[in-house]
């Protein structure tokens, strides 16, 4: 089940990029949307009905999926907004899908500042084709157009995959939209590890070790999952391929906690307690010491890679509370990060490296800050709303996924934009849900 | 006057034959004697033995209730170690005087008991971030451990394990639930 539904990023989807001149203009050209603005506007785009090419009743079905998928995706970033059809003075499903038979003034008019047109059609091998369009209404340009074909089974993976060339003309970046969210849940008894779309679509169940299961992280490239069991009695690293099924255990004496993939690499960093101080190491799957990272008594762990690899921010207690530092993995230097407060730990980087995402506990609030890590200011970006915490930024650095407490004093999975605007559930699961991670896009 | 006199006479015949009556009886009866003597000595031993087997008894009944209140002793000693555990204040290990004069209980039962090979598990509360709390879990644990070690007990004896804010005694998110979940608890093995 897992493995059938990571391969969809072999889809063998876009056929050509059609339609000429958006091809030639680069993304730095039309970057429409600044998404770490934290001011952004949501821009409203209209999605119009899919054009069923041969009107078979199917087709018509079909395209009313693939669109409440796009709608739903779309609404999903933090910079788009879908609007209400109802306002719609054209419907290009009969009028056509094209630049010219479209009167872009009946868009305009009705204040949507992108148009998305679709089309549909089942061809004569059982596959789907979309042919999907993205309008600037104002300019009427095309901005982006592909067709992508697949099987029926794959149609959501082709609109995310449409969704991604969206959001890569908007914003630069590919999205979220090909990514994966791993998390901890309660649902069946035990602490196991799941994994779902970046949508909370689509959850599956990776462990099932009865046992506590914690702090799973991706490896660069979504292919590896490493996380904490005490499946065999006490805590130790396990390190899974989540297609090939390959898998070795991270153990030494004392524990072995709080795993974070080396960006690029088949590395990674991890808190162990052999010595017996606690220390953070860098490590080889098969769980070989390459070097010891930190050498400072007192509880070092939660190792935390800049996107570049160049810099580790960490938790540690050395200087007599919890507090965030920052290593040059090159010059070994460690500056401490956070000064405010009295607990500060659970750091995660902003892929640009400019800002990290923490968990401060202050007056018994435990709360979401991202720290600017030049000039050292903290901005919260929870509040009077239970506890929360594990904060994971997207790949793109639009959104932070986290835990919260807020309904029902239960830990649930949460998203919210960079900026701390839109915080939404993200998933509705029985029991408890806490530390998410968000792999990179593979799209 | 004559019916007083046979009236006499008949009385001393009587008497007379009363007499006779009585010594015959006794002579018949003294053959008897002895085993009546033997018998009440035989009555005598009897009671010193069942005297001795009451007291016995009674020694043994003492015995059992000793033994069982030695048992119910020990197994109250065994679950109070079990159940008592060392309590820390918010994000330290560092042990308190209340948590030193628990360890040093710990350590004289240990000390009776050396044949008992023990875990130390660290407990955090549900505050501060999963990963953290496990760190500090294991301090707590260790920190217990080294204190039972300076006081003589065998390293080989003690293992230790965190389970950092995993399982909380009170999974109420109140002030005094986080007391109880702040913890380093004992299983003996």
């Amino acid at each position: 089940m897992f493995l059938k539904s990571t391969k969809m990023f072999n889809l063998s989807v876009v056929i050509c990029l059609v339609f000429s001149f958006c091809a030639q203009v680069s993304a730095k050209d039309v970057n429409y949307i600044n998404i770490s603005d934290p001011f952004v506007k949501k821009t409203p785009v209209a999605v119009t009905q899919f054009k069923a090419f041969n009107g078979s009743a199917i087709e018509k079905s079909d395209g009313e999926r693939a669109k409440q998928i796009l709608v739903s995706a779309l609404d999903f970033t933090g910079y788009l907004k879908t609007m209400n059809p109802v306002a719609f003075l054209a419907n290009p499903a009969q009028m056509g899908i094209e630049r010219d038979k479209i009167n872009f003034r009946d868009w305009t008019g009705i204040g949507a500042e992108l148009l998305i047109t679709g089309g549909i059609k089942s061809t004569h091998s059982g596959d789907i084709m979309l042919e999907l369009r993205l309008f600037d209404s104002f300019t009427t340009r095309l901005l982006t157009g592909n067709r992508y074909t697949g099987p029926r089974s794959q149609l959501r993976e082709m609109v995310h995959r449409f969704c991604s060339d969206v959001s890569y003309k908007l914003t630069g970046k590919r999205g979220v939209f090909g990514s994966k969210i791993t998390f901890v849940s309660t649902v069946n008894g035990h602490k196991e590890i799941f994994v779902c779309d970046f949508d909370g679509q689509n959850i599956e169940q990776v462990t099932s070790h009865k046992s506590i299961s914690l702090s799973p992280s991706w490896s660069s490239n979504s292919k590896w999952l490493a996380y904490v069991t005490y499946s065999r009695g006490r805590p130790e690293i396990f390190i899974r391929n989540i297609m090939s099924k390959k898998s070795s255990v991270i153990s030494y004496k004392g524990m072995n906690i709080s795993p974070d993939w080396m960006p690029g690499q088949n590395s990674l960093a991890a808190t162990l307690s052999f010595s017996g101080d606690q220390e953070i190491y860098l490590l080889t799957l098969k769980g070989e010491i390459i070097k010891r990272i930190t050498k400072s008594w007192g509880i070092d762990v939660s190792p935390k890679f800049s996107s570049d690899g160049k810099k580790m921010a960490f938790t540690s207690k050395r200087t007599g509370t919890p507090q965030i530092h920052v290593k040059d993995i090159e010059t070994q230097k460690v500056r401490r990060l956070t000064f405010k407060g009295m607990n500060n730990t659970s750091p995660s980087w902003s892929p640009d490296g400019k800002r990290i995402a923490y968990v401060g506990i202050e007056d018994n609030q435990i709360n979401i800050f991202v720290i600017n890590i030049d000039s050292g200011m903290p901005v919260q970006l929870t509040m009077d709303a239970g506890d929360n915490e594990d904060p994971c930024w997207s790949s793109d650095g639009s959104m932070l996924v986290f835990t919260s407490s807020r309904e029902g004093r239960v830990p649930r999975v949460f998203v919210m934009n960079a900026s701390g605007t839109d915080q939404r559930r993200l998933l509705r699961m029985s029991g408890k849900q806490n530390q998410p991670d968000w792999s990179l896009s593979q799209n | 006057m004559k019916k007083s006199v046979w009236i006499n006479l008949v009385m001393a015949v009587l008497v007379a034959g009363l007499f006779l009556v009585v010594s015959c009886a006794k002579t018949t009866v003294v053959s008897d004697v002895p085993p009546i003597q033997d018998r009440s000595d035989m009555d005598a031993d009897d009671a010193k033995i069942a005297a001795d087997r009451l007291k016995a008894e009674k020694l043994r009944e003492q015995e059992i209730r000793d033994q069982e209140l030695s048992l119910a002793k020990t197994v109250a000693a065994k679950d109070r170690f079990g159940n008592q555990d060392v309590h820390f204040e918010y994000d330290s290990a560092d042990l308190s005087l209340m948590a030193k004069s628990v360890l040093k209980e710990k350590a004289a039962w240990l000390q009776a008991n050396s044949g008992v090979s023990v875990t130390v598990e660290g407990h955090c509360d549900e505050r501060g971030t999963t990963d953290y709390n496990l760190a500090l879990g294991e301090r707590r644990a260790n920190a217990a451990k080294s204190y039972l070690v300076n006081l003589g007990i065998s390293a080989s004896r003690l293992d230790s394990i965190s389970f950092g804010e995993e399982k909380p005694l009170d999974a109420s998110s109140i002030e005094s639930a986080f007391r109880k979940n702040r913890r380093a608890h004992f299983v003996i093995k």
